[in-house]
């Protein structure tokens, strides 16, 4: 209950919290919202040395329609997206996934870059990250990098952000033509994570779909892009046979996570099912 | 139902705590008459020591599994005969009695019932729930693939504790009554210390509204004291639905003590004989007359004795203990309407209906507040909750990310009613309400679930019912 003893510090800017980091290496941890990690330390899984604070820092909450895109900013907490009329006007499934996120205190307090950055195997924003082909910007002391939601989560909390780097965008390129999206997610009864969490991103042409997009959440180590499952769809209309046939191959090729609430053969099953409810859903909203 | 052997293994984890034996034997064994007539039942109860935590009394504590042993069972044999749950039930349930003019009733082990009439609170329970339309929508549902479950579970439990030579019996070594002060100030006003501790459940309220009821002065005039060894002189505490039944008891006794020695000072002051007088409304008046003294006045009087009865002690502040004659025996009948999902197993709990029978009433809120409460946990035991340890002793599900607490999102507005069965052997004719929803609600659930499944062939399903366990017994993976 009670954490290791930690220094703390409050950064003013982006590169203050960075220094911070150089300085300390692997013992600095950056606090956001503080709603995965304070738990960790509580539980003594994460025992920083030095806490840097980034809630101080300007400019790093907001959320805007840039060249294509929507950019948030990596402070920005779950509940500015879920009741963003931007996003629900354009990617109404990134609300979506910020309105599944825990409970109202944990929406009020979670950021989105510091989710993304715990890289929780089974927290609802990579799915989001993944179908929507979402870049990150990275600042470290070399300067600013981009990075593609795809090269970014490697394994069960692990990604290929720096030590000494942090979060300070999302940028998500905004669907063109007829597209419609959806996130369907299974609760983990007790903490409201994803037992399974499914992105779908279905976009239309003459009838047939000519893109499918579908990423999983809380099904493996990471969360990962189904391209079984996009290829059995695309090219054929998004009607409920053709979605059924296409689940039924969800989850194939994964090393499926296991534990008391969903074992591996019923998370399998599990992610069929959520896949048929998230692509008849994206389905409808065409 | 003619006969019952049971036979029951306990783990009680790798230590004993105090009251760990006494739960599956004494609160368990002793409840499994439940509302029927059984006229023979045998039960052995094993104690295991295990590695997992040491156990205690944890809400109905004993009674919970002695019901849901019995309400699965009546369960099962209704569809191993082909009858209607509700059929076989009221087929068996023992007969009305109210412990006044018809005797209470004798189990076959070992407790003897104050009171009961077990029919209406079921039948009523029915109607509330719209029973035999919902067997039709039931059915119209299969038809169409939905998977529609009615639980019902009736109990009974045995609170109110405890006849302290009866628990001495069993081995107790303290005595289970309970003690209150009740101080009339010089002012009327009235401070009561009672030995049953509060902390949620209202006690403040319920007694304040028993003590300003029987004196007819305003409820913020009385104060009701307790948690403070310094103040309170004695206790022994609240723990087996007995705050009102028993401590409440006490308060009673303390309320005649006053009322008597009130009475003699009033009789006194009005120069009247103390047969002459009636107490209403918060004052004493001579039959027939309007010749009347206040209880502020009489209170005021016990405390500067200018003009006072010949012998009679000063003051007005009486000490009482009360140990009850009998355990209380509160019933009640839950129903439980679940669908549950094909697709996933999840368990999608509808509507809850429970009509309980906790005696006389005094404050129908907090009541419904226990009975919330209860119904609340027994749902979770039913669907959600349980310590699941790995092979190697380790717990799993050690926090609550990871134990399945139940969520106010998670249940239906709970629907409630009540019959009133006064209990015949207190003063205030109560039986007692914090255990009752722990006790009826789990069987419930779980009987609704299995009713659910039965298209399947399924006849039983082990608690927690998670989805995973739905889904595997719908799809045969075992």
């Amino acid at each position: 209950m009670i954490p290791n003893k930690f220094d703390y510090e409050r950064a003013t800017t982006v590169d203050e919290a960075i220094k911070y980091l150089v300085e300390y290496g692997d013992e600095a941890k950056l606090l956001a919202g503080g709603h995965s990690l304070l738990p960790a330390m509580k539980l003594r899984l994460n025992n920083p040395v030095k806490l840097v604070d980034i809630n101080l820092i300007p400019g790093l909450k907001y959320i805007r329609e840039e060249d294509g895109n929507i950019c948030i900013g990596a402070a920005t907490t779950h509940y500015e997206i879920e009741s963003s009329e931007l996003i629900q006007g354009k990617i109404s499934m990134l609300s979506q996934i910020a309105g599944s996120i825990g409970d109202v205190q944990v929406r009020n307090m979670g950021t989105i870059g510091g989710s993304l950055a715990h890289a929780d195997p089974a927290a609802d924003w990579p799915a989001g990250m993944l179908a929507t082909d979402a870049v990150l910007v990275l600042k470290g002391p070399e300067g600013i990098r981009n990075i593609s939601a795809h090269d970014f989560f490697l394994g069960l909390y692990t990604t290929s952000l720096a030590e000494n780097e942090i979060i300070t965008e999302i940028r998500i390129p905004i669907p063109e033509g007829n597209v419609g999206t959806a996130y369907a997610k299974c609760l983990q009864p007790a903490s409201r994570f994803a037992l399974v969490g499914c992105a779908a991103v279905i976009s239309k042409n003459n009838g047939l779909c000519d893109n499918v997009k579908l990423a999983f959440t809380g099904v493996a180590g990471n969360a990962f892009r189904d391209r079984a499952v996009e290829s059995a769809l695309a090219g054929h209309a998004p009607d409920v046979d053709n979605i059924t046939i296409a689940a039924e191959k969800a989850a194939a090729d994964v090393d499926i996570l296991s534990d008391h609430f969903a074992s591996e053969d019923y998370r399998r099953h599990l992610a069929k099912v959520y896949a048929k409810r998230a692509l008849m859903e994206a389905a409808d909203n065409l | 139902m003619v006969g019952l052997r049971v036979k029951t293994f306990a783990n009680l984890g790798a230590y004993l705590s105090t009251f760990a034996p006494c739960v599956p034997t004494y609160l368990h064994g002793t409840l499994l008459q439940g509302l029927y007539t059984t006229p023979a039942i045998h039960v052995d109860v094993t104690g295991v020591f295990t590695h997992t935590t040491p156990v205690d009394a944890y809400r109905g504590a004993g009674r919970p599994e002695a019901t849901y042993l019995l309400e699965r069972l009546i369960d099962k044999a209704a569809l191993e005969m082909g009858t209607d749950p509700a059929e076989l039930r009221f087929k068996n349930f023992i007969p009305p009695f109210d412990g006044v003019d018809q005797p209470g009733y004798q189990t076959q082990v070992a407790l003897q019932y104050d009171s009961g009439n077990y029919g209406p609170v079921l039948k009523r329970a029915m109607e509330m729930v719209g029973y035999e339309e919902l067997r039709e929508e039931q059915a119209r549902g299969r038809e169409n693939g939905k998977l529609i479950g009615i639980g019902i579970s009736t109990y009974i439990e045995a609170c109110g504790i405890a006849p302290s030579a009866v628990v001495g019996s069993l081995g107790a070594r303290a005595g289970l009554y309970e003690s209150a002060q009740v101080r009339v100030q010089p002012t009327g006003k009235v401070s009561v210390y009672v030995g049953s501790h509060s902390h949620g459940q209202g006690h403040e309220t319920t007694f304040a509204q028993i003590v300003a009821d029987k004196f007819g002065v305003p409820m913020e005039d009385v104060e009701i004291v307790h948690g403070d060894s310094e103040s309170v002189a004695f206790g022994m505490g609240t723990y087996g639905s007995r705050s009102l039944a028993v401590g409440g008891s006490a308060i009673m006794k303390g309320i005649e003590k006053v009322l008597e020695k009130g009475a003699k000072i009033a009789a006194h002051k009005l120069e009247a004989s103390e047969n002459d007088l009636e107490f209403a409304d918060g004052k004493w008046t001579v039959k027939g007359t309007e010749k009347s003294i206040s209880f502020g006045d009489v209170a005021l009087t016990a405390y500067v004795p200018h003009n006072y009865p010949e012998g009679l002690e000063p003051g007005m502040d009486f000490a009482s203990f009360y140990d009850p004659a009998n355990f209380t025996y509160p019933f009640g009948a839950h129903i439980a309407v679940v669908e549950v999902d094909k697709e996933t197993g999840k368990v999608d709990l509808k509507r809850f209906i429970a009509c309980d029978d906790v005696g006389n009433v005094i404050n129908p809120m907090i009541v419904d507040g226990q009975i919330h409460g209860g119904l609340v946990q027994g749902i979770g035991q039913a669907l959600y909750e349980g310590a699941i340890y790995d092979e190697s002793g380790q717990l799993v599900n050690g926090t609550y990310m990871d134990y399945t607490m139940p969520r106010a999102d998670d249940l239906p507005l709970f629907e409630t009613d009540r019959t009133v069965t006064p209990c015949p052997h207190n003063p205030l004719g109560v039986k007692g309400a914090g255990e009752a929803g722990t006790i009826g609600s789990t069987p419930a659930v779980v009987n609704a679930v299995v009713d659910a499944l039965a298209p399947f062939g399924i006849k039983d399903m082990e608690m927690p019912v998670t989805p995973e366990k739905v889904w595997r017994a719908i799809n045969n993976k075992h």
